[in-house]
């Protein structure tokens, strides 16, 4: 097992990334993305990157195929056979607005209304059927759907979480004359309370099944046409991968696994440097990404929206995302007030300094006015940024109202738009009861080390790791991923009226799901493991707490002590007069991969000087600092360097601030320790 | 700090900073605050509201953007009564209060007021609001609408000290806690509220250490300054000019009368002056509103026709509204007001939506549905042992707007809060839903038309209830501008015995006793149309039709 691929499919480019751990090698390439049909940029991408398909072990692919799918409303036609008296959930939603101010706006359902038909069935809260399914009602409306072209059918009925037999019986109703596989019921995906939300995953993963596997078919059919030999993997957004061949069957999983590969990488590097909890920031053109990894995982919610009134409530490495990248744009507010974001130039026309015609000043723009970024190498723009027209914009736009030169005006956007991102950051640990300073920062994306040292020192994080290719983390995490999936069932009961076997039986039903589907993946794994966690609440609250099962056998009042103790430690409040319910069962199946060795990474020894590229000057709180330059790809290992200093590569730049100072480790990652505080720092 | 600044009095780095600061430090109050409370009305639906109040006047310095938009002006009032009724407070003190007619709402929302000292001095203050699902009084949940005063509506808490120098009065916790419903969760409430208080505290000391309070008091003045600059050039877009409008209650739940709100806008520059004199006066039943919920009701309508105006009292400086005395949006002791939160105060705003829809139809919308839609049920549950009460509060659907169709099943303009699921009621309570679905026919026509209103039909599976309904829009349906037409009203229908019911104040009605089998239909409002139905394209009719928007499909809803 030796030669392994990672692949990120994102909107504009296509990420390879080649990993020989036998001869300790590594390559990447990057391809533009080719929307008309991915699978032909995905095969072009291997053959840049110089790779036989034949001698390929490990292939794992990321793609954002799906979510787009979604986002844009554009999945395959869905068609929804539900409950009497209940078509119209999907439409209704929670009763919201999407902002919450201002009245106008407007929602359009996952799936239209006239696809979504009912028949007479219902089940109670408590799994009693009070009205048994309508089989024939359950044909008909499948094949008035199948008449109205519907490719793909989601069955959905009230209460299946607590009893799903009618729900499974109309799906095999419906799959006995359905043409395709594209038939899911919703208990299928998630076996938890709330309607909308069950349903509205189901029609995430109904609208990007067809669309996910038509494309990982396709891929997987080229590619044993060119020899590939193994298992296409496919990327989800819990971290794990799983096999190409049941991906027609988990696409909801899909969703957002480009960034979540992104987190994982990060888990892995990070722990490679000896921090284990990590705050990651992943910042390209329109948005910045952060995440929380605590003990070394990432940490995973099933509690996400994919956009206003898309809930979807599988279990996803926690991303939260800031409209804030490199091509925000930078305004004054009819207050006068400096904003930055969130809109954005987007990838076209871009900053100004990218020379596609951009006129607005973005945060790339105030960078390239700042020293910060080489505007002599810009990727596809001959003879460097245009560098008078970012002077004159940022002046005119923003410098003139605020009373700055165009210096002062750049400093002004880059340290709004860390203030922003600092909150974020900070906003995301609190609601997740941790303590920023507790952490380590890791950015990347081509942004994200930009702003590296300004943003840990805001909030007082006094480490930052950056890994060796910032740009690529995505593409990596493909590579690091174990095979795993996740299952859930609802229980809703006080502990007191628990009965443990009943709880045990699920939770072994669930591992027993998991090792079926890992057994028909045929991937080769070394070992697996189960794992199972819990969400509780007291009763009255909505909000859960989730927790690990302490050792190896269910003990329920083990359980509650280490409920009563996490809520201490979260909220700081005691309630032994509330009585505590077990929401949720939840268990995670992994299938462990031979693990990867990060040491291809290893820098060679060397000099220093040797990567040295030469001195600009740099703007640092003030004042023009002639500063060192450095090209990563030449920093020898041990190597430390003091700020002020750039690190610049093809991928991202990195901004040594002074005070700082960065060591390279022995996978390639600068350890950066950030020297000043926050307020030092004034 | 960089480059060069000389015109303004702060550095516009360090202004916007604070800015965001103080924002997020009542952001993590409003969260701490959600994710620790057992009210569901707190956790689900975020009926609650955390900010920072001025030192001498309580004026809004920062006020949470997750919490309630009706809490917008009403807790500067609050605390503004605190304020003024007790000098004797000190660091490590919390006032508990819910009197409507000082600085309040209905007496469910419960406030919570600290002193915050820095330094040895008080330097502002921090306050939070909770809605709590009972405070005692006729009618489980609070939601009444035949009490004819105060007192039959709950129990009524002046400013008292709940927590004196960091210690909880527990005698005074007895005393509330004897007098409410459900009485066992709400110390859970009670630290919850206690606690968000404690974290914006902390958060507040870190940033005036970081800053300094020099510094955090010139960026506060500043911000105010601004935020008004913006409202202006807002107001200044509106042609000077009187406009007028008229919002109908349906009654005031006790007098079967229609209620009228009548609002005068006076634009003079970037002025505008609301004049509601005019309004009908003080009413028997629960529909009368207080003063501070009154003026907050202004000021969110501004906000939703204005939403990119950064909150703090600066915003507030160039609206003037008379205090209505003699009418029934100035109650005062011991006029009932359980309706003033959630309806009156929706009705005021659609009667300023309608005012400035002919002086800027282009940041207009049509009249939104406009009522909480408040079903009470209570009783008893022989399969649990156990009391019960429910409150559900139903959307509604929005006006058309200047370039598309209304929202369908919107929440409360005076809200943000979720729906709770049909799964999640149904295995709290002994109910089952026959139906929850999309209204159809009830958007009122026009070039855009209203968004839907909901349809929903739950039946008693057990035990025995009684209903109580608080809702509006009955007699007619939300208005429609520029020639649009009004949305479908709200009906109300009620099945016992074989027998169907509606309410004898359409929208209103107490004390309705079900048994097992008995079932409530309920359909809420469309929203308003906007601009004149011959306009509308006939793609956008075609596309209706073919959805069964107006009920010609055969998918249909049973």
């Amino acid at each position: 097992m030796t030669i392994s691929i990672g692949v990120d499919v994102g909107g504009t480019f296509t990420d390879f990334l080649f990993l020989d751990s036998q001869s300790r090698s590594f390559r990447s390439a990057k391809v533009p993305t080719t929307a008309d049909d991915r699978s032909r940029g995905f095969m072009e991408g291997l053959e840049a990157l110089g790779a036989a398909p034949e001698s390929v072990d490990w292939l794992v692919h990321g793609t954002t195929a799906g979510t787009n799918a979604v986002l844009e409303r554009n999945g395959a036609r869905c068609g929804l056979i539900t409950t009497r008296g209940f078509r119209d959930i999907l439409e209704l939603g929670r009763r919201t607005r999407p902002h919450a101010y201002g009245l106008s706006g407007n929602f359009e359902p996952l799936i239209e209304r006239r696809l979504r038909l009912e028949v007479a069935e219902r089940i109670d809260a408590s799994g009693r059927v009070v009205t048994p399914l309508d089989e024939e009602g359950v044909r008909e409306a499948a094949r008035a759907l199948l008449e109205q072209g519907v490719e793909s059918v989601v069955i959905h009925f009230l209460h299946s979480y607590a009893n799903p037999a009618n729900e499974r019986r109309a799906a095999e109703l419906v799959r006995g004359i359905w043409p395709n596989d594209h038939v899911v019921a919703g208990h299928e995906i998630m076996r938890e309370m709330r309607e909308f939300e069950r349903g509205s995953t189901a029609a995430v993963h109904a609208g990007i099944a067809p669309v996910v596997s038509r494309y990982i078919g396709r891929v997987a059919e080229r590619l044993s046409e060119e020899g590939f030999r193994r298992e296409l993997l496919v990327m989800q957004a819990n971290g794990g991968m799983m096999a190409a061949s049941v991906v027609g069957e988990q696409a909801v999983q899909t969703v957002m696994s480009g960034p979540a590969a992104g987190v994982l990488a990060a888990a892995e590097l990070a722990q490679a440097a000896g921090a284990r909890n990590v705050i990651t920031g992943d910042m390209g053109g329109t948005s910045f990404d952060a995440a929380l990894i605590v003990d070394g995982r990432p940490v995973v919610t099933a509690e996400k929206d994919l956009a206003y009134g898309v809930p979807i409530r599988v279990p996803m490495i926690d991303i939260h995302t800031i409209g804030a990248g490199g091509g925000s744009i930078a305004r004054i507010d009819p207050a006068g007030m400096l904003r930055v974001g969130p809109q954005s130039a987007g990838s076209f026309p871009g900053p100004i300094g990218y020379g596609r015609g951009g006129e607005r000043p973005t945060i790339t723009d105030a960078n390239f006015m700042l020293g910060r970024l080489n505007p002599d190498s810009v990727t596809g723009v001959e003879g460097g940024a245009p560098m008078e027209t970012v002077r004159e914009r940022l002046e005119a736009e923003i410098g003139k109202p605020l009373g700055l030169d165009a210096a002062g005006a750049a400093s002004a956007v880059v340290e709004v738009a860390v203030a922003e991102l600092a909150g974020a950051l900070r906003l995301i640990s609190i609601e997740k009861g941790h303590d920023p300073r507790d952490f380590a920062f890791m950015p990347f994306g081509g942004a994200g080390p930009l702003h590296a040292v300004r943003l840990a020192r805001e909030l007082d994080i006094p480490r930052i790791v950056v890994p060796r290719f910032p740009g690529l983390t995505s593409a990596l995490g493909c590579i690091l991923a174990d095979v795993r999936h996740d299952f859930v069932q609802t229980f809703n009961t006080p502990f007191a009226e628990l009965d443990c076997a009943e709880v045990k039986g699920a939770m072994s039903a669930q591992a027993a799901a998991g090792r079926e589907l890992l057994a028909r993946e045929k991937v080769e794994v070394d070992e697996v493991v189960i794992e199972h966690e819990f969400d509780l609440l007291f009763r009255g609250q909505s909000h859960v707490l989730r927790l690990p099962m302490r050792g190896e056998k269910l003990d329920l009042e083990e359980l509650l002590e280490d409920f009563h103790a996490a809520y201490r430690a979260r909220f700081e409040m005691e309630l032994p007069e509330m009585i505590p319910i077990l929401v949720n069962v939840r268990t995670t199946i992994t299938g462990k991969r031979e693990p990867v060795d990060l040491s291809v990474f290893r820098p060679g020894e060397g000099d220093l000087e040797a990567a040295r590229k030469g001195a600009r000057r740099v703007w640092f709180d003030g004042e023009w600092l002639e500063t060192a330059i450095y090209a990563r790809e030449a920093l020898p290992r041990d190597a430390e360097i003091s700020g002020p200093a750039i690190v610049e590569q093809a991928d991202s730049t990195f901004v040594l601030d002074p005070g700082a100072t960065a060591r390279v480790d022995e996978v390639g990652n600068l350890i950066v320790d950030v020297g000043i505080s926050g307020e030092g720092a004034r | 700090m960089t480059g060069t600044m000389d015109k303004t009095r702060l550095d516009p780095v360090t202004l916007t900073v604070i800015e965001k600061g103080l924002q997020q430090i009542c952001s993590e109050m409003d969260l701490v605050h959600e994710k620790t409370s057992f009210s569901p009305v707190i956790s689900e639906a975020f009926d609650r509201s955390n900010g920072i109040y001025g030192r001498e006047d309580g004026r809004m310095i920062a006020q949470g953007e997750m919490g309630l938009p009706i809490f917008l002006g009403v807790m500067q009032e609050t605390t503004r009564c605190v304020i003024e009724e007790r000098s004797d407070l000190e660091d490590g003190d919390v006032i508990l209060v819910n009197d409507p007619y000082r600085g309040g709402t209905h007496l469910m929302d419960v406030k919570m007021v600290r002193p915050f000292h820095y330094r040895g001095r008080l330097w502002c203050w921090l306050s939070n609001t909770g809605h709590w699902p009972d405070t005692g009084g006729m009618v489980p949940g609070g939601f009444n609408s035949t009490a004819t005063e105060i007192h039959q509506e709950g129990l009524r808490i002046p400013p008292v000290k709940l927590v004196e120098g960091g210690v909880m009065d527990e005698e005074i916790v007895k005393i509330v806690l004897a007098n409410i419903r459900v009485a066992q969760e709400r110390i859970g409430d009670i630290k919850a509220q206690i606690a968000a208080l404690a974290a914006g505290a902390r958060r507040l000391t870190a940033l005036l250490d970081r800053y300094g309070e020099e510094t955090v008091e010139a960026a506060l003045v500043e911000l105010e300054d601004r935020s008004e600059q913006m409202m202006r050039a807002h107001l200044e877009g509106i042609p000077d000019g009187v406009y007028k409008a008229t919002a109908w209650m349906d009654s005031d739940g006790v007098v079967d009368e229609p209620l009228a709100i009548r609002v005068k806008a006076t634009v003079t520059g970037s002025d505008i002056a609301f004049d509601l004199s005019e309004s009908s006066p003080p009413c028997k039943g629960p529909m009368n509103s207080v003063w501070a919920t009154t003026l907050s009701s202004v000021y969110v309508a501004l906000k939703h026709i204005f939403p990119d105006v950064p909150m703090n009292a600066g915003c507030f400086r160039p609206i003037r509204v008379e205090p209505p005395k003699g009418t029934f949006l100035y109650a005062e002791y011991p006029r009932p007001v359980a309706g003033c939160a959630a309806e009156v105060s929706q009705r005021i705003m659609e009667s300023v939506f309608l005012a400035l829809s002919e002086a800027i139809p282009d940041k207009l919308f049509a009249a939104p549905a406009g009522t909480s839609g408040n079903l009470s049920l209570g009783g008893f549950d022989p399969e649990t042992g156990e009391e019960y009460i429910m409150y559900y509060f139903s959307g509604g659907g929005y006006g058309g707007w200047w370039e598309g169709d209304g929202l369908t099943n919107g929440c409360s303009t005076i809200g943000i809060s979720k729906s709770q699921p049909v799964e999640i009621l149904e295995q709290r309570y002994p109910l089952l839903f026959d139906r929850y679905a999309l209204r159809e026919g009830s958007g009122g026509d026009g070039r855009y038309r209203g968004g839907f209103g909901v349809s929903y039909r739950v039946r008693l599976l057990r035990g025995e209830g009684k209903a109580s309904f608080l809702m509006e829009h009955g007699r007619t349906g939300p208005p429609g501008i520029l020639g649009g037409k009004a949305g479908a009203p709200n009906r109300i229908h009620i099945s016992r015995a074989g027998g169907i019911d509606t309410p004898e104040h359409i929208s209103k009605g107490e004390g309705y006793a079900l048994s097992a089998g008995d079932w409530i239909d309920v359909e809420t409002p469309g929203g308003g149309g906007y601009g004149d139905p011959a306009e509308r394209s006939a793609e956008a009719r075609a596309a209706d039709r073919a959805q069964g928007y107006y009920g010609e499909d055969e998918g249909g809803a049973a």
